[in-house]
Formats: structure tokens, sequence, C-alpha cells
């Protein structure tokens, strides 16, 4: 194995912390105690022999799968750059440049500035109730706004689930650890008996959302919704964006301003409106993080149009399986809202059989009305 | 660096530690030895994440041996709190105590309610369980196996355990371990765990070994298993994985797998071998009836 070039302490810190700087910017989360994590596995192992270095890196700096990918492009890009690129074992490319198409606000020229575009928000405001029932794909600019204004008022609940772990209770089973603990207290007498009773935990609720390029026109509003929801509940609400491949971007929306959430969700998603491969995508899903755990009796809602090009026996297959995984399966169709609309695209024929809900998704109320569905689920 | 570990304190280097691993049947590459090496060195947690079947669990049992120290597990549940994980009164015995102090002293004399109290909160009453076991026993290797089914709850708690080693009774006072004992986490990625615990830990993401390193598992393993044998079982088990199946074979179920075809007499892996022993690698019949139509691809060498 190659080792890298020796060099003094001073050199071999400066080199450090840009490669750190890389990482971050490449989006590995890393933080001062990684860091302080990092040089003290290089204190301990050999820092020129080039696999001990990488290991050192890879085992301090890094904190998922997905950041070990970005960790395998970064360390050889940084610490070889004459020798180019390195293949990696991986089939994966690093992500895409963003495209921000729906997420940026202001795009279609409502304005950078906040006050150009004041008259028309007032104007708009003596709108809500009927900004609610307007379908997001045929928002002016203005109302679009004032429609993530809205947005950020909602307040999802998840869904909640008898926990394992039980509690004091006046009612339920008797705890003998605790009527044993109050009896010792009295000098051993056995004066009452204690409860106890399972509490509720949050169920797990799994948003999937579809970019592809015929959902373009919900995808922020969906977004949006996606970041609310992830907001509210951190630790137990999963989101993935499903286009022509599947990205996990949970991470991404937990931080607090919308904005920059779906900034970075934007940037996490490399393939922003463009196909889509339902049923292969719901696959890596179902593979990757359904079966292991993130969808079992979990509330799994998919937005999309069901719109398949290919196909829909895998689509068919993937839903069944995901409602077999699943406590509750919801499909939201922006286009099941309109008029004169009937389940025949090829996507959703196959997957109605396995469906509990087909929602519609193409207003502020219809989003509402989910919440309500998920809540009760 | 490396000669700045004391003297007898273990291996000096991951290598070393490596072959102290291959001694234990364990193989470990060079990603696995260095987190290992470092782990001890640098008193972390090692946080092993990977698929079912690629080695998490064998790794504390390989490592517990090399260094002959007891292995103290810990199985993560949903809804397992720290009277589980650490420790617990034994309520019955106590009150049996408590009755038996009553009987004795009979019926003129009062009990001194301190002197009860003390006597009560003994160390012969304490459930010692297995977090507090590992830290009152030096070296010791603690295997929290599965911690992605605790709750975010228990993590918290675990948190404090991992960076003080060592837990306070209100009854007892602090307990702290002389050695800190070796700490091995394992995820399968049912649930992301917090980054507030994966911070405080070394991260190795596991995955399936290379062919090469498979049969070589296979001989350490099952050295009674033929070579040919052996590598035919690691052949398959590689397509096996590539090949779309609902939940591909770990390494248990290679060896499950050669240990069934050698039980049944095989000397060869063919069709009728394999269609009989197939249970011991593919889990679900889909994958199964998937499988059963092209074994003779599979078998193509």
């Amino acid at each position: 194995m190659p080792a890298v070039e020796q060099l003094d302490a001073d050199t071999l810190l400066t080199g450090l912390v840009g490669f750190t700087e890389v990482l971050r910017t490449a989006g590995v989360p890393v933080t001062g105690d990684r860091v302080a994590a990092f040089v003290e596995a290089l204190d301990t192992l050999d820092v020129t022999d080039r696999e001990q270095a990488y290991w050192a890196g890879r085992l301090t700096l890094c904190a998922d799968p997905d950041d070990v990918l970005r960790y395998d492009l970064a360390f050889p890009a940084w610490f070889e750059p004459s020798q180019g690129r390195r293949a990696t074992n991986r089939d994966e490319r690093p992500p895409a440049p963003p495209k921000l198409a729906a997420l940026v606000p202001g795009r279609e020229g409502s304005g950078d500035d906040d006050t150009d575009d004041g008259p028309q928000i007032k104007a708009a405001a003596t709108g809500t109730e009927v900004l609610r029932n307007r379908d997001l794909a045929e928002l002016s600019p203005a109302e679009r706004e004032h429609l993530r204004r809205l947005m950020t008022l909602l307040r999802p609940e998840p869904p909640t689930r008898a926990s394992r772990r039980k509690h004091r209770a006046l009612r339920g089973v008797p705890d003998p650890q605790q009527t044993l603990r109050t009896a010792l207290r009295n000098q051993g007498e056995l004066s009452s008996i204690r409860r106890r009773n399972a509490s509720r935990r949050p169920r797990k609720v799994v948003l999937l959302i579809d970019v592809s390029g015929s959902m373009e026109p919900y995808a922020d509003a969906l977004m949006r919704f996606a970041h609310v929801f992830v907001r509210r509940a951190p630790r137990s609400v999963e989101a993935f964006t499903l286009g022509t491949r599947l990205t996990r971007i949970t991470r991404e929306l937990r931080q607090r301003d919308p904005e920059r959430a779906l900034g970075a969700a934007g940037k996490a998603i490399p393939d922003w409106s463009g196909g889509t491969r339902l049923g292969e995508v719901l696959k890596a899903f179902v593979d990757r993080w359904g079966r292991r755990g993130a969808a079992r009796r979990a509330v799994v809602v998919v937005f999309s149009d069901g719109w398949e090009r290919g196909g829909t026996e895998l689509l068919g297959e993937q839903i069944e399986q995901l409602s077999r995984l699943a406590h509750r399966l919801v499909w939201v169709n922006p286009h099941a809202g309109k008029d004169g609309y009937s389940p025949v695209q090829g996507g959703i024929v196959a997957a109605l059989p396995h469906l509990d809900d087909l929602l519609a998704g193409h207003s502020l109320d219809t989003l509402e009305k989910l919440l309500k569905v998920v809540r009760d689920a | 660096m490396n000669d700045s570990a004391p003297a007898g304190a273990g291996p000096t280097g991951p290598a070393e530690l490596a072959a102290a691993l291959r001694a234990t049947g364990y193989l470990a590459d060079d990603g696995l030895a260095t987190a290992t090496y470092l782990a001890m060195q640098m008193n972390r947690p090692l946080f092993c994440e990977g698929e079912p079947g690629t080695g998490k669990t064998a790794l504390a049992q390989a490592l517990a041996q090399t260094l002959d120290a007891p292995l103290i597990r810990l199985q993560c549940h949903d809804g397992i709190d720290a009277a589980q994980a650490l420790y617990d009164w034994d309520f019955p015995r106590q009150l049996l105590h408590l009755r038996t102090l009553e009987a004795t002293t009979g019926t003129g004399g009062a009990l001194d309610a301190d002197a009860v109290e003390h006597s009560l909160y003994d160390e012969r009453f304490l459930l010692a369980r297995p977090i507090l076991r590992a830290l009152r026993t030096s070296p010791s290797v603690l295997l929290i196996d599965e911690i992605d089914r605790a709750d975010d709850e228990f993590e918290a708690f675990l948190l404090e355990v991992l960076t003080e080693h060592a837990v306070t009774i209100p009854e007892l006072g602090e307990i702290r371990a002389q050695t800190p004992p070796i700490v091995v986490l394992t995820s399968n990625r049912t649930r992301e765990v917090h980054d507030a615990l994966k911070r405080r830990c070394l991260y190795l993401w596991l995955e399936h070994p290379s062919i090469e390193r498979e049969i070589e598992i296979l001989h350490s393993r099952l050295p009674e298993v033929p070579e040919r044998l052996a590598a035919a079982v690691a052949r398959a088990v590689q397509k096996l994985r590539n090949s779309d199946l609902i939940k591909p074979p770990g390494v248990a179920e290679t060896l499950d797998w050669a240990r069934a075809l050698q039980l049944i007499g095989a000397r060869h892996l063919d069709p009728e071998s394999a269609a009989r022993t197939l249970g011991a690698v593919l889990k679900y019949r889909e994958d199964a009836d998937r499988v059963h139509k092209q074994l003779d691809t599979l078998l193509a060498s």
C-alpha cells in the first residue's frame, strides 16, 4: 500500500483541518469532538501508513453508510490528488449538483425581497379559506408564498401505539416491585397493591414523496409538509423521496428553518424532477429500510400520482409487501381530488387492492384531512 | 504511538490484534482490526452497523476470547429500561429478610429503623444486570446487542454509563470500573441511533466478506468441511447475494449451509444436495421458490 509522504506535524494538522472541511462540504456532519477523536486516533496509529490514516478518519468522522460513501470519495481526492480519483468498490455516485427548481423561494418572480410582494400577500390573506381548497399546482407566486406560511402552522400529530414499557397507574396489572418497595418503607406491611399499565408511544410514520417530473408542481408543498411533520416528531417520522432512486431526507429536514432544511434536502436529492421507476424505487425502500424496521408497524404514506411507465407488476408486488409490513398504508394522489378522477393509471390500479386509504393531496385542506387519517391510524 | 502502550496491555497494533483474533477463528480485515484496536486504545465503544450476518456479534465473542475476558451480553428490546440493564433490588428476598428480623427480635424489642434499612440495602440483595456486571468485572467485553431495538430514553441512559464508566446506586454509592470494559454496540439499522451516542463511539460499517475471505472463514470455522465443498458454497452464496432476494444470506447462513451439507454427507454441491439443504440459507418462501427454479445456473461455476 502506498505511504503518504512524510510530513511534519504542522503541515499534517493543516492538512487534516482542510480535509475535515472538505468532508463537511461533501455533507458529512463533522463536529469538533469528531475532529478531536480523529486526531487522537491518528496519534494512536501509524499516520504514515495510508491504510491506517484512512481508517482513523473513517472510524471517527463517519456516522452512517452515506457518510462512508462520501468519505471514500473525499479521502483519495484530498490525500492523493495527483493520482486522480481512485475507483471505489461501490457503484453509487456522489450526489449531483442540486437542482433547487421548486425549492427556492420566489423563483417564479414573486420578488426576492419581501417588500414588493407585500400588497399581494395582504390581498391573498383575505382569501385564506379559498386558498385552503385551491389546487397547489395552480397557485400564483403570491399565493404560494402565503401557503408556505400556512404550512408552517400545521400541527401534525403522530399516531400512538401501546408501549411495552409500563408505568405506574391506578388501574392495570399489579406491580410486585412497587408494591414491595412501598411495603418495605412500611416495615413490611402490605397495605395496598400498586399497579402499572402500558403507556402510549408515538408510532412510526414514513413519508415517501415522489419527486418525478409529473409531480413537480406539488413537490415543493409536499416537501414543506414533510418538513413540518419531521420537525414535529423528529424521532418517529422518516421521509424519503422517490425518483429515479431513493433518497433519505429525514436528516436534512430535521433543521428548524424551512428554507435551509428544504435547501439541504434539495441538495441531497440527485434526481429532482427526473423520471420515475416507482416499482424499483419502492423495492429499494422495502429492501433497504422497510423490512429492517422503518416500515414495520408504521403508518406509511406514499405521495405519488402513480405514473409508472414500465410494467406495474413490480409496483404491485412492492406495495403488497409494504402493506404487510406497515400498520396502515395510505396513498396520497394529488389528482384524486379533481373532478372526474378515477383511479385508472397503471400504478394506482396495481396498488389499490393493498391500500388502506386513497386520499387526495392537492390542497391544504386535503393535506389536513391526511393529518387526521395519520393521527387516527 | 505503538510503543506507548503499557507492557502486557494486549496487542500493540492492528496487525497484531488481527493475528490474535485469527487465532480464535475470527478473520478480521484491516478496517475491523484497526477499529477494534482503536476502541481498546482510546477507551471508546465500538459501534458496529451492517447487514445481519456480517459478524458484528461474533466480533465481540472473538474479542472476549482473545483477551481472555468474560463476555457480558445485553440484548436490547423495545421497552428495555435501566432496571433490566443496570441493577435491581431483590424485593421478595428483602421482604423475607424483614419478616425474619421481625420474628427474631421477638414481640418486645423494637426494630432500629436505620439498622434495618442498612441491612436491607445490602450487596447480597443487589441483582447486578449486565452493565453493572461489566463495570465490576475487569477486564471484560460488554456487548450491547441490537441497540436499534431500544428506545431513545435508553440510549440517553447508556450515554452516561459509557462516558463515565461508573454508576451511582443511591443506597450503595458509586461503582466505578477499574479498567473500563471494552464495549461493542451493534445495530441492524432498523432505526437511526441518536447522533449523541454515535459521537462517543467509533463507527464501523460492516459489509459482506469477499469470496476469498468467506472461503477462509469457512476453513477456519469448519475445518472438517472439504475444501472443494467450502469453495462451492462460498461461490453460490456470493451469487445469491447478487441475485434479487428478499433476504440475502449472511456469513452465519454460509456456515449453516456448509454444515448442513456436511451433515447429510454431501461431498459436492450439486442440485440435489443443494435443494435438500436450501432451508439453511434462504429464509423466505419467495426466495426459495425463485432459487429452486434456477439451481443449475446458481451452481454452474
